[in-house]
């Protein structure tokens, strides 16, 4: 337990940084995963196909070959990034594929006559999509938004492997440097995984209440 | 079809192509600017290829990884639907002091990053039991602990969602509590859970590629090997993807075939999604 309280500073570095790269992650996949299932729900067929392609090529993919070609890869075409940056972008273009699928399901889960109505007041697609579908599909989206993002906290631990100093990697640190005390610093870090997992879905769990249309 | 536009008219159907002119034109510039910076790079270059087309080795040293891939998924796969099960049975029972652990072990486990519980694995055993596991047993019980608290709530699930007759029925002709779980419900709840199962088959067969980081020698480690000597990294990483894409492509339309048959023949699903990521997530599947 000592080893644990006297290097309480390398933890809080470690998942200090496990927070940020998962909110830059978060940032990142919300962006580019909100396009893809724009794509997919266009009328517009080559962008469907590109958006459904991304989906299933990621989604089929392990995170750890993603990660691979994005730090391994991108330096042989001379793109050269720092690790942390790397691994937001790993983690976000895996992730995004997972967010595309949500936000789809949210939007496909509106009763049908919700459109059916807009359209026939005049509602263009854009229309119809902005100021009637999305507002109803967000309260949808959010319960599993949430479970995508927890898996994202986790995910960032396989950073560990790619040069992140985060929370797994002060762990290891921590138990290289303290032998005796292996058990104890395992123990401290899985709590604090689990902390931050209860945290973001209490947070998630406001933003649920926020959200829900009442009707 | 979708529902959020008419059947297009000839406006729409002008404007629609346009669009799509457009929409190709985009995606085959974002194509082309990859493809002429690979090329820019020589990532053309024959002599990364050669070794697919002229090596056998290379094949051979592939095959083994995906055999060892193979391998640990279907060990675990195995062990996690046992636990899984078990852990269910745990969750379900009318003892405080069954449920009360089942629920902890459950929660825990998928609350926790698989790779820690893997090094947790290979870290504690030695010194809780003094077993030194071999990389493949701890990628084996890592991946059990996590994807068995997973299928845990997947069973709970499709039991839960067998109709209250069933489990009156089967007390009325006199099965106990456990009869009526193991002889009635789970028979019925494997129609139920079986494309979420499949789907957690995918999650499984790709979270093996963390083998890689205790020193298991499967497949995406294999590949990794193979880049130190062939220094084709793009080449060998994008292979040993497809082979990731194609088997787990695979099961996913097979999850979809039979998510599609159960739902025309009316059942319920387990609906994968929520199941398969994260903890206490707000819409917790019941």
């Amino acid at each position: 337990m000592d080893a644990v309280l006297s290097n309480l500073d390398v933890f809080v570095r470690g998942f200090t940084t496990t927070v940020t790269l998962t909110l830059a992650a978060v940032v990142g996949a919300l962006v580019l995963g909100t396009v893809i299932a724009a794509m997919r729900v266009s009328p517009v067929p080559p962008l469907r196909w590109a958006g459904a392609t991304y989906v299933q090529l990621v989604r089929n993919t392990p995170l750890t070959v993603v990660f691979f070609l994005v730090v391994f890869g991108l330096p042989e075409v001379d793109i050269t990034l720092s690790f942390f940056v790397s691994a937001v972008l790993a983690l976000s273009l895996y992730t995004a594929a997972f967010v595309a699928e949500a936000v789809r399901s949210g939007v496909s889960s509106v009763a049908t006559g919700q459109a059916e109505a807009s359209r026939a007041v005049g509602m263009t697609f854009g229309q119809t999509l902005r100021l009637v579908v999305l507002p109803q599909a967000f309260a949808n989206i959010v319960p599993p938004l949430a479970s995508v993002f927890i898996a994202l906290l986790k995910n960032t631990s396989i950073a560990s492997a790619f040069f992140v100093f985060e929370g797994v990697q002060s762990m290891n640190q921590l138990i290289n440097a303290n032998g005796d005390a292996v058990l104890a610093i395992l123990a401290a870090a899985a709590v604090a995984y689990l902390g931050l997992a209860l945290l973001a879905s209490a947070l998630f769990g406001l933003l649920e209440r926020a959200v829900t249309v009442s009707r | 079809m979708s529902m959020l536009y008419d059947v297009p008219g000839p406006r729409a159907r002008r404007r629609v192509l346009i669009s799509s002119l457009v929409g190709l034109a985009v995606l085959a510039l974002l194509l082309l600017v990859a493809g002429q910076r690979l090329a820019d790079n020589g990532q053309f270059a024959y002599e990364l290829y050669e070794p697919f087309l002229t090596e056998p080795q290379v094949y051979e040293r592939l095959a083994d990884g995906l055999r060892n891939t193979l391998t640990a998924a279907a060990y675990a796969l195995v062990l996690a639907s046992l636990l899984g099960v078990l852990l269910a049975f745990g969750r379900l029972s009318s003892k405080p002091w069954v449920r009360l652990p089942a629920t902890v072990v459950v929660e825990v486990f998928r609350g926790l990053p698989l790779l820690l519980v893997i090094f947790a694995i290979f870290l504690a055993f030695p010194l809780a039991f003094g077993i030194e596991l071999s990389a493949l047993q701890a990628l084996v019980l890592g991946l059990t602990l996590y994807n068995g608290a997973v299928i845990a709530e997947i069973v709970r699930a499709g039991v839960l969602a067998i109709p209250r007759g069933q489990t009156e029925a089967a007390m009325a002709v006199g099965l106990g509590r456990g009869q009526v779980l193991r002889l009635v419900l789970l028979p019925q709840a494997v129609r139920i859970m079986l494309p979420s199962l499949v789907s957690q088959l995918v999650v499984l067969l790709k979270d093996t590629s963390l083998g890689f980081i205790i020193g298991f020698s499967e497949l995406l480690r294999t590949g990794g090997e193979l880049v130190q000597v062939l220094d084709n990294p793009i080449q060998m990483y994008v292979a040993v993807a497809l082979v990731y894409i194609v088997l787990n492509g695979s099961l996913s339309l097979l999850a979809s075939y039979l998510e599609g048959r159960q739902r025309r023949t009316g059942g319920t699903v387990v609906p994968a999604m929520q199941i398969e990521t994260g903890m206490g997530q707000a819409g917790a599947p019941v």
